[in-house]
C-alpha cells in the first residue's frame, strides 16, 4: 500500500519537473493544463516509446531537439472540422453577422485555429453575408505546424460529405462545392477565400493582447485549461475586444464562472456566443 | 466507506443496461457513478433526462469543471471525451476519437483510476467492441476493483468478454448480480 502510494507520487512530482522543464527549454506552459489530460497524454507516449518513466521521457526531450515536436503535437490536440457544431455558425450568422454589418470595417479573431477548418468556415459565411472584403481575420495558433497547414487550405476529400451536411446545417447559401476545387484526393479551398487571412502564430498562455477586434472565436481550447488559466486567458479576450465586440466560445465552454461575467451579456447560451457590454 | 466512485462503461445493448441498473440502485446509494456510454457524436442529452426520469438518483450529463458529488450519476456528454482530475472533477476533451469512441470508456477509466487509485470500483457492460480494456488493466495497476459484465447473458458479449480477456477482471457477475453488489457496497444503512 506505501508503496504503491509512493510511485502515484512520484509520478506526479516527476510530471512538475516535466512541465517546468518544457517551459524553461521551450517557453510552452502547459503548466495550469488540465492535469488529467497530460498526464494521459505524457503516459501513452512513455508506453509506446516503451519508457519505464516520465523521466526517461523527460532526458528524450530535453536532450533530443526535434522530438520536443512529437511532445507538442501530443499536448496540443488539433482535432477540428469545418463548420463544427452546425448552429453555432447559424446563429453567428443570424444573431451577429447583421450588427458586424453596421461596421465599415471589422477584425476577427479566430483563437486556437488549428489546422485553419474553423476559419475558412467564417470566411466562406462572411463572404456569402458580402462581408469579407471588408474584414482583417486573424488566425493564430500556438503551434507552428498547424499554422502552417491552415495556411495552405488543403484537406482530405473524404471529409467534404461531412462538411457539405455541415454547411448546409449552418445555413450556407450556396453550393459548398463552389468554394473548394478536388485534386485527387484533397480538396484545395479558394484563394479569394484567405486573402484577407493573417496566419500567426501566437500562445495564449504566454503571450499578450494580440489586437482590437470586433469578434473572437475560440472554441474548444479553454476545456483544456484549469479554471485559474481559464480566468486569465477570457480576461485577454476582453482587453482584445472594442466594446460591443462579440466572442464564441466552444459548446463547454462557458464565462459563469470568471471574473469578466459581468462584462459580457449573454447572445444565445447553447451556442456561447457573448456580447461584450458598451458600458 | 471502501470505494469513493464507480465507473461504467458500456456500448451497443447498453442503454438497456444502464436502464435496468438505474432503476433498481437505491436511493441511499452514495458515491458517485460516471458513465461513459457510446453514443452517436449528433444526440442531444436525451440519455440523461431519460435515465433521470426512472432512477431514484439524480441523473445528468456531466459538465466541464464540475465537482463529483456523491449519489449523483454522471452520463459522458456525446463527442466529447470525459475525464477525472485529481480534485474529483470533470474535464471535457475533444481529442481523437478512441477505439472510434468519443466519449472513449479506456479515457474514462484510466483517469478515474489516476484520481481515485484503489478507491474506484470500475464496471465494463455489454457492448460490441473493445473499448474499456485499457482502462480496465490501469484500474487494476492501481489497485482498484474490476468488474464485467457476464458475457454470456450481455446483450452483446464482445466488449465484456475484451476486458476479461486482459486478466484483470476481478468479478464476472450478471446484471442482477452487479446491482446487488453496488446496492450491498454503496448504500448507506
Ligand atoms: C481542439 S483544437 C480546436 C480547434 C478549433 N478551434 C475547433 O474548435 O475546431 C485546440 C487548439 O488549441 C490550440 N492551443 C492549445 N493551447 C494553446 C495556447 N496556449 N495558445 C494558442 N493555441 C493553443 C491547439 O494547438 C489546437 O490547435
Amino acid at each position: 500500500m506505501v508503496k504503491e502510494f509512493n510511485s502515484d507520487r512520484t509520478e506526479d512530482i516527476e510530471i512538475e519537473l516535466l512541465l517546468e522543464g518544457i517551459l524553461k527549454r521551450f517557453g510552452y506552459d502547459f503548466r495550469e493544463y488540465n492535469r488529467a489530460h497530460v498526464k494521459r497524454r505524457l503516459l501513452h507516449r512513455v508506453a509506446s516509446l516503451h519508457l519505464s518513466s516520465i523521466s526517461q521521457l523527460q532526458h528524450k526531450i530535453l536532450h533530443e531537439d526535434l522530438f520536443f515536436q512529437v511532445i507538442l503535437q501530443d499536448l496540443s490536440i488539433n482535432v477540428t472540422e469545418m463548420f463544427r457544431d452546425p448552429t453555432f455558425y447559424k446563429t453567428l450568422r443570424a444573431e451577429v453577422i447583421p450588427i458586424l454589418k453596421t461596421y465599415p470595417y471589422l477584425k476577427i479573431w479566430h483563437a486556437g485555429c488549428s489546422t485553419g477548418e474553423e476559419v475558412y468556415s467564417v470566411a466562406i459565411l462572411l463572404l456569402e453575408e458580402g462581408l469579407l472584403e471588408r474584414t482583417q481575420i486573424y488566425a493564430t495558433d500556438f503551434n507552428p505546424q498547424v499554422i502552417e497547414v491552415a495556411k495552405k487550405g488543403i484537406y482530405p476529400v473524404s471529409r467534404i460529405k461531412e462538411y457539405t451536411y455541415n454547411y448546409q446545417v449552418a445555413g450556407g447559401k450556396h453550393s459548398f462545392s463552389n468554394y473548394y476545387t478536388a485534386r485527387y484526393d484533397s480538396v484545395i479551398f479558394d484563394s479569394d477565400l484567405k486573402k484577407n487571412i493573417v496566419f500567426a502564430e501566437h500562445n495564449l498562455v504566454t503571450d499578450h493582447v494580440f489586437a482590437e477586434v470586433n469578434l473572437i472565436i475560440c472554441r474548444n481550447v479553454l476545456i483544456y485549461f484549469n479554471k485559474q488559466l481559464q480566468n486569465r486567458v477570457v480576461k485577454l479576450f476582453n482587453e482584445s475586444l472594442i466594446k460591443g465586440g462579440y466572442l464564441g466560445l466552444g459548446s463547454k465552454e462557458n464565462l459563469m464562472f470568471t471574473d469578466v461575467f459581468d462584462a459580457f451579456e449573454i447572445v444565445d447560451s447553447k451556442e456561447k456566443i457573448y456580447h461584450k457590454k458598451v458600458q | 466507506m471502501l470505494y469513493k466512485a464507480v465507473v461504467i462503461g458500456s456500448s451497443a445493448g447498453g442503454l438497456q443496461a444502464a436502464k435496468t441498473l438505474l432503476k433498481s440502485i437505491k436511493s441511499t446509494f452514495s458515491m458517485p457513478i460516471i458513465i461513459a456510454q457510446h453514443i452517436s457524436p449528433h444526440s442531444n442529452n436525451y440519455m440523461a433526462h431519460y435515465l433521470n426520469s426512472i432512477s431514484p438518483l439524480e441523473v445528468k450529463e456531466a459538465d466541464e469543471k464540475e465537482s463529483i458529488t456523491p449519489g449523483h450519476v454522471y452520463i459522458a456528454p456525446p463527442n466529447f471525451h470525459l475525464l477525472i482530475e485529481e480534485d474529483y472533477t470533470f474535464s471535457l476533451t475533444v481529442d481523437e476519437k478512441v477505439n472510434y469512441a468519443r466519449p472513449s470508456i479506456d479515457v474514462l477509466f484510466e483517469t478515474a483510476a489516476y484520481a481515485y487509485k484503489k478507491s474506484l470500483i470500475a464496471i465494463i457492460l455489454t457492448g460490441a467492441n473493445n473499448d474499456g480494456a485499457e482502462g480496465i488493466k490501469m484500474v487494476k495497476a492501481k489497485g482498484g476493483r474490476t468488474i464485467a459484465q457476464n458475457p454470456e447473458t450481455a446483450e452483446v458479449p464482445v466488449m465484456p468478454q475484451s476486458a476479461i480477456d486482459t486478466g484483470c477482471v476481478d468479478q464476472v457477475l450478471d446484471l442482477q448480480g452487479i446491482i446487488s453488489f453496488l446496492n450491498q457496497i454503496g448504500s448507506q444503512s
